[in-house]
C-alpha cells in the first residue's frame, strides 16, 4: 500500500509528506536489521583479536595456547579426523535427546493425572538430579558397558530434568477459565489433555528442548571421557594428553558449532509449530 | 426425573421447576476455610422463566458469580434444590443445555476465532445438534465478526474476543446462557455496543440469560429482571421487575422511568453495604 492509496483526495504536498515519511521508516528500519547482523560479527571479530594479540604478543607456547590461525589450520587438515568423531558423538546426542525429552514428557502426562505418582517419585527425581554427570558418568558405564550406550543414557539423563519440570508446568499451568469451560462442554480427561493442556505445554516444552539440545551435546562428550576411544569427548582427552592445544581447540569447535547446529533447528521447529503469541506473564 | 423426585420430597413446590429455566430454593453455600467458616450464599431462591433475561447485580463478594457457577454445575452447593431446564445443574450440563461465558474470554489462544467457536462441537460428545442450528460462522456473523474467522485470539480486541466467547457459548443452541460479568474488563464504548447487541441476540434467539454484573445500568438495560444480592453473607435483597419496551437501545438510559429504578436499585445496594 502506497500514500496515495491511503489518501487519495488529499493535497499532493501531504502525500509526498506521507511517503517521505514511510521511505525514512523503511531506512531506518533497514539500518536496524544491519546493525543487528553487523554487530555479533564485530564482536565476534574483536574476541578473535584479542586472542591473537596475546598468544603473539605474550609469546605463548603452541602446547600452551594455539593462536587463531593455527587452530583455523588445524581445522581445514584434520577435518575428516573431526568429522569420523563427531558422527558418533551426534548419534549419541540425538539419540538421548530423543529419549531423555520423550521419557520426561510420558512421566509428566503421568503426573499431571495422578497426583499421588508425582508426590512419590517427584523427589526421587530431584535427587537423582543432584547428582552431577560427572559422577553419574562412571556409575552409568559400569553399568551399560563401553559402548554408545552410557553416553547415550547420560545425554538422556541430562535432558529429562529441565524437559519433566517445564512439561508438568506446561501441562498443568492451563487458564482456570478455559479448564471450567471444559467442565461446562463435559469433555473427557482424554480430550481436556488433547485439546488444551498439551498445546499449553508446547511453548514450555521448546524452551526445555532447547536446553537440551545444548545439554545433550555436553551429555555424549562428557559421557566418552570415561573410557572412550571414538568420539569428540575422546579426541578432547587425546589432544589434551598430546599437548596438541590446536587439536583441542578445533575439536571444541567442531563440538560447539554442532550444538550450535542443533539448538537452531529445534528454535526453527519452535517457530514453525508455537505460531500463536507464547503465554506471558507465567 | 430428579427434578420430579425432589418436588415429591418436598411439597408443596414453591418453584414451579417444569416451566421454569432456572429454580434455585433455599440455597446456601459455605465453605471452611482454616479460620472460619465463610457463608458465602444464605437462603437464596428465584425462579427464571424460559426464555428470560434475570440479570444478578451486587456488590464484590456477594457470592453472584458463585450462585451462577452453581447453576453451571461448576461447584455444588451446601444446602438447598437447584433446578436447570427441569434437571439438576448436572443433567442439564452433560445433556450441553449450557453456555457459558467467562469474564476472561477464555479462548484457546492456537485456534482462530472460527476454531474457537467450534470447540464445542469436538468435545464432550455434543449429543443433541438440533437441525438448523447455526453453524460456527453464523455464529460469528450474528456476534458481528464476519471476515474475522482465521484471526487468532492475540489479533483481535478484548471486545472482538468476548464476541468469540458467546458465539462459542452459543454453538449447538444451549436454551441457558450463562454470563459472568462479560463485559467486566472492557471500556465503558465497547462495552454499551456489546450490551445492545447481546439484547438483540436475546431477541434473536430467545435463549434463557442469567448475566452477573455489578454496574446498575448494565443490569438495568439488559435484563427483563434484576435479582439484587447483599454480601456478608450473600443473599437476595429484592428482584426487582424491569417494565421496559423490549425493543431498547442505549438511549432509553437517559429516560425518566430508567432513572427512576437506578435510583431505587442503587438504594437497594447501598442498604446493603455495612
Amino acid at each position: 500500500m502506497t500514500a496515495s492509496d491511503i489518501a487519495p483526495d488529499l493535497g499532493r504536498d501531504l502525500a509526498r509528506d506521507i511517503a517521505a515519511a514511510e521511505a525514512a521508516w523503511h531506512r531506518a528500519r533497514q539500518r536496524e536489521v544491519w546493525r543487528r547482523r553487523l554487530l555479533p560479527a564485530a564482536g565476534i571479530g574483536a574476541a578473535l583479536a584479542i586472542w591473537a594479540a596475546l598468544v603473539y604478543g605474550l609469546k605463548v607456547p603452541p602446547f600452551i595456547a594455539p593462536s587463531p590461525l593455527l587452530v583455523a589450520t588445524t581445522l581445514y587438515a584434520k577435518l575428516d579426523v573431526l568429522m569420523v568423531n563427531l558422527v558418533p558423538t551426534a548419534i549419541e546426542a540425538v539419540s538421548g535427546f530423543l529419549l531423555g525429552n520423550l521419557t520426561a514428557i510420558l512421566i509428566a502426562t503421568v503426573f499431571v493425572h495422578k497426583k499421588t505418582m508425582e508426590e512419590a517419585f517427584f523427589p526421587v527425581v530431584v535427587v537423582i538430579n543432584t547428582i552431577p554427570v560427572v559422577a553419574k558418568a562412571p556409575i552409568l558405564v559400569l553399568l551399560l558397558g563401553n559402548g554408545m550406550e552410557p553416553k547415550i543414557a547420560i545425554a538422556a539423563l541430562i535432558c529429562f530434568f529441565p524437559t519433566l519440570v517445564n512439561m508438568v508446568r506446561g501441562l498443568e499451568s492451563v487458564n482456570p477459565q478455559a479448564m471450567e469451560l471444559m467442565r461446562v462442554l463435559s469433555a473427557s480427561k482424554r480430550e481436556v489433555f488433547f485439546k488444551l493442556r498439551l498445546y499449553n505445554s508446547l511453548p514450555y516444552l521448546f524452551s526445555a528442548l532447547k536446553i537440551s539440545a545444548s545439554t545433550s551435546v555436553i551429555g555424549a562428550i562428557v559421557g566418552e571421557w570415561v573410557g572412550s576411544t571414538y568420539g569428540i569427548g575422546a579426541l578432547i582427552i587425546q589432544a589434551m594428553y598430546n599437548f596438541d592445544s590446536a587439536m583441542l581447540y578445533a575439536t571444541v569447535i567442531v563440538g560447539s558449532v554442532f550444538s550450535v547446529v542443533f539448538f537452531l533447528v529445534i528454535s526453527f521447529a519452535e517457530r514453525m509449530i508455537v505460531r500463536w503469541q507464547a503465554p506471558v506473564g507465567h | 426425573m430428579l427434578a420430579a423426585e425432589q418436588a415429591v420430597a418436598t411439597p408443596p413446590p414453591s418453584v414451579a421447576a417444569k416451566t421454569s429455566a432456572v429454580a434455585c430454593r433455599n440455597v446456601s453455600m459455605r465453605f471452611i476455610t482454616d479460620r472460619r467458616t465463610v457463608t458465602a450464599l444464605e437462603n437464596i431462591s428465584f425462579s427464571v422463566e424460559r426464555g428470560g433475561f434475570l440479570s444478578l447485580l451486587g456488590p464484590s463478594g456477594c457470592g453472584k458469580s458463585t450462585l451462577l457457577r452453581i447453576v453451571a454445575d461448576l461447584v455444588a452447593p451446601t444446602t438447598g434444590q437447584v433446578s436447570v431446564l427441569g434437571m439438576s445443574p448436572q443433567q442439564a450440563r452433560e445433556q450441553r443445555s449450557l453456555g457459558f461465558v467467562f469474564q476472561d474470554a477464555a479462548l484457546l489462544p492456537w485456534r482462530t476465532a472460527l476454531q474457537n467457536v467450534e470447540l464445542p462441537a469436538e468435545v464432550g460428545g455434543l449429543r443433541r445438534r438440533p437441525s438448523g442450528a447455526p453453524t460456527p460462522r453464523e455464529l460469528l456473523k450474528l456476534v458481528g465478526l464476519e471476515g474475522w474467522e482465521q484471526s487468532f485470539p492475540h489479533e483481535l480486541s478484548g471486545g472482538m474476543r468476548q464476541r468469540v466467547s458467546i458465539a462459542r457459548a452459543l454453538l449447538g443452541g444451549p436454551r441457558l446462557l450463562l454470563m459472568d460479568e462479560p463485559f467486566g474488563a472492557l471500556d465503558e464504548i465497547t462495552r454499551d455496543r456489546l450490551n445492545e447487541e447481546l439484547r438483540r441476540i436475546w431477541l434473536e434467539t430467545g435463549t434463557t440469560i442469567l448475566f452477573v454484573t455489578h454496574s446498575v445500568y448494565e443490569a438495568m438495560f439488559l435484563g427483563e429482571e434484576v435479582l439484587v444480592m447483599a454480601a456478608d453473607p450473600g443473599r437476595v435483597r429484592e428482584i426487582v421487575p424491569i417494565a421496559l419496551p423490549r425493543e431498547r437501545d442505549l438511549s432509553i438510559r437517559e429516560t425518566e422511568p430508567f432513572m427512576r429504578v437506578a435510583a431505587k436499585l442503587r438504594g437497594l445496594l447501598g442498604r446493603g453495604t455495612p
